[in-house]
């Protein structure tokens, strides 16, 4: 196994991160380099909850983290099945913010994300980590349609 | 209604017999007829409560001086710490040493956001102008130097609230006073007295839970709705059972139906409807700052002379300090079960976050209301409660009791869905957990929405003070017993900050929930 920088993968399930993740092991073997894999919990630690909600907090977390390792498991598959040395994380935060540090953290090469497939009005207003990251990456980034 | 008299608090112990609304000759609504059938109920309740001892040519209510004195006890015990960590309370909102692992969980911000949504309500708008309208300017500086004090109650309270919290296993928390009153002085080798004080407290929060924080809400939107659709010869006169029929309503559809979109909007529409109260008031202010000296002249010369008030210095004092208990609730338990959920491995800290509570409410909000009526010269006009404070806000703007009303109605509906479940904790804590025993419980809450809104607000003040106030017996009685152990926290804390085990955390790093 080659011990150089591995290529980052935003994944969150869609058929966008799908063929991202198709995209990302065709570089990977041909580079021979490792992959990283993220899954983002969006999440803000101003965000306002009810009394309610404050209470269920620590069991939703454990229940998401637990549907986002089911969520992650078939895109690992798609690299261990070729062999390629994958690794991976679930993380809570902004999504933008998060993979940017993480680039960083892991030196890694470049970052691969699929993508919504929304209106230019749409992205503007919902805001697209995809026009997130091309603003702020540190490393290349390629966007799968 | 405007025509009813309110009946100070403070001479309940003379109001049992007293009714001025019962002579009124007029055809007997529904709402009369509630309201007959409530106010000897309420008005013994708070005899009871509210025993008073005459000082002076005035009475006064022994529960207050109870409140204050453990505020200030607090405040020595903890050597100021309302002042000392203020900074880092600060700090630790901000997310200064928020762990990058706990992403995910309840942060000090949410807490202290969700307790806050809580208490900043009625009580900072109508509460306030009910103190000034009878105990004058200078309640403002009681009710200041109430709500500086009671920083430490609630430091003291929110911190046991954190560590004597129960875990269930499914993950969710629950916590509160009846659980550090029933475990804390299990530890202390007093169980059949921390139990009994746990009892004594959730019976008393149910009561505060449909009193102060159900039927005097109810009460003053009403109010306010009456106000601004023409007043005496409004449509809505007679028929606050109605206005409460469809708040019912709207609360039952979302502490029983489960519907999260009404709650949703209102969690978004709060906080803006607080910063558009604070900004008029500060334009107010702003606008009149040549006033602002002759305000604050009013408000400490009336603190020490008692001028044309009713009881002199003591009736200031004592509505003051009402006030700002009604208003911050420091001292009562309510926020120790908000703040019970914060994720932290160190409970002191969520105490010394709490203690931004009664300084957020109290001492900027509700001296801001304060200000804004003796500045506009309302405060003769012979208006009380809601009333007061929106004829205070339309003598600067014309249209702003409209949008007082729609705060009004909003404040009223959060504090009423916080408080349904701090009621719902307490009653859960009785009888136990279960579906059907929750329905009878929020079913009740419902029930009381409409007798609120429907009643006059004297009882309705009356009962609310003296349910919420009754709270603080067996709260503070823990708070004393339970005291060394905060004092335990706070030195095992700083040891660990002296010893740079706790720091600040980049906070840049974010998350990392799974490696």
């Amino acid at each position: 196994m080659s011990e150089t920088t591995p290529i980052l993968i935003g994944y969150d399930g869609t058929d966008a991160s799908d063929r991202a993740v198709q995209f990302a092991a065709n570089r990977a073997s041909a580079e021979g380099c490792p992959v990283h894999v993220i899954h983002v919990l969006e999440w803000s630690p101003y965000s306002f909850l009810s009394t309610k909600e404050l209470e269920e907090r620590h069991q939703r977390r454990t229940e998401e983290l637990s549907r986002a390792e089911a969520t992650i498991a078939p895109a690992l598959r798609v690299f261990t099945d070729r062999n390629i040395p994958v690794t991976s994380e679930v993380r809570y935060g902004h999504s933008g913010e998060l993979m940017c540090q993480i680039a960083t953290e892991k030196k890694a090469t470049q970052i691969v994300i699929g993508r919504k497939g929304g209106t230019a009005l749409g992205a503007r207003l919902m805001g697209s980590l995809a026009l997130t990251l091309v603003q702020a990456s540190p490393v290349p980034v390629t966007v799968v349609p | 209604m405007s025509c009813q008299k309110y009946v100070p608090a403070w001479a309940a112990g003379l109001a049992t017999s007293i009714f001025p609304f019962m002579t009124m000759a007029q055809e007997v609504t529904l709402d009369q007829r509630i309201n007959e059938t409530i106010a000897p109920v309420s008005n013994v309740i708070a005899s009871i409560i509210f025993y008073s001892v005459p000082i002076g040519d005035t009475n006064f209510p022994l529960i207050v001086g109870w409140l204050v004195l453990a505020a200030a006890i607090f405040t020595i015990y903890f050597g100021f710490v309302q002042f000392r960590k203020f900074g880092h309370a600060i700090s630790l909102v901000k997310g200064d040493y928020f762990h990058p692992e706990d992403a995910g969980e309840v942060t000090h911000f949410q807490a202290l956001a969700t307790a806050l949504s809580g208490t900043v309500g009625l009580g900072n708008i109508a509460g306030v102008a009910v103190a000034v309208s009878i105990g004058g300017p200078g309640a403002t500086f009681w009710m200041i130097l109430a709500g500086l004090m009671g920083m430490a109650s609630k430091f003291t309270e929110c911190t046991l609230g954190v560590k004597y919290r129960t875990e269930l296993p499914d993950g969710r928390v629950s916590g509160g006073p009846m659980y550090y009153l029933s475990k804390g002085l299990a530890e202390k080798g007093k169980p059949g007295l921390g139990k009994t004080l746990a009892i004594i407290f959730s019976v008393c929060c149910i009561g505060g839970a449909v009193g102060g924080g159900n039927m005097f809400q109810a009460n003053q939107a009403f109010q306010q709705m009456v106000n601004v659709t023409g007043g005496d010869s409004s449509f809505l006169v007679g028929n606050g059972w109605l206005f409460g029929l469809v708040m019912a309503v709207i609360v039952g559809s979302v502490i029983i139906g489960g519907i999260k979109s009404i709650a949703k909007v209102t969690e978004k529409i709060v906080p803006f409807m607080a910063v558009i109260y604070v900004t008029a008031g500060l334009v107010i202010i702003i606008s009149n700052i040549g006033m602002v000296g002759q305000a604050f002249s009013d408000i400490f010369v009336g603190a020490f002379t008692g001028a044309g008030v009713a009881g002199g210095v003591v009736g200031a004092l004592i509505q003051g300090f009402k006030r700002a208990a009604f208003s911050n609730e420091a001292g009562i338990g309510s926020a120790a079960i908000a703040h019970a959920a914060v994720r932290t491995k160190e409970p002191i800290t969520e105490g010394y976050v709490a203690l931004l509570e009664p300084f957020i409410d109290t001492v900027v909000i509700c001296t801001m209301t304060a200000l804004v009526i003796t500045i506009s010269g309302e405060l003769n006009s012979g208006l009380t409660g809601v009333e007061l404070t929106s004829a205070a806000f339309a003598s600067a703007y014309t249209w702003f009791p409209l949008v007082l009303a729609l705060a009004v109605v909003l404040f009223a509906f959060s504090t009423m869905l916080s408080w349904s479940y701090y009621g719902l904790k307490s009653w859960t804590y009785l009888v136990g957990e279960g579906k059907g025993k929750e329905i009878v419980f929020k079913l009740f809450f419902c029930l009381c929405v409409i007798v609120g809104a429907s009643m006059s607000l004297g009882p309705v003040i009356d009962f609310s003070d003296s349910m919420i106030f009754a709270m603080a017996i067996p709260n503070v009685i823990g708070l004393y017993l339970l005291m060394p152990v905060v004092r335990a926290e706070i030195k095992q804390y700083w040891a660990k900050i002296d010893s740079g085990e706790i720091r600040k955390v980049d906070k840049a790093i974010t998350a990392k929930a799974q490696a």
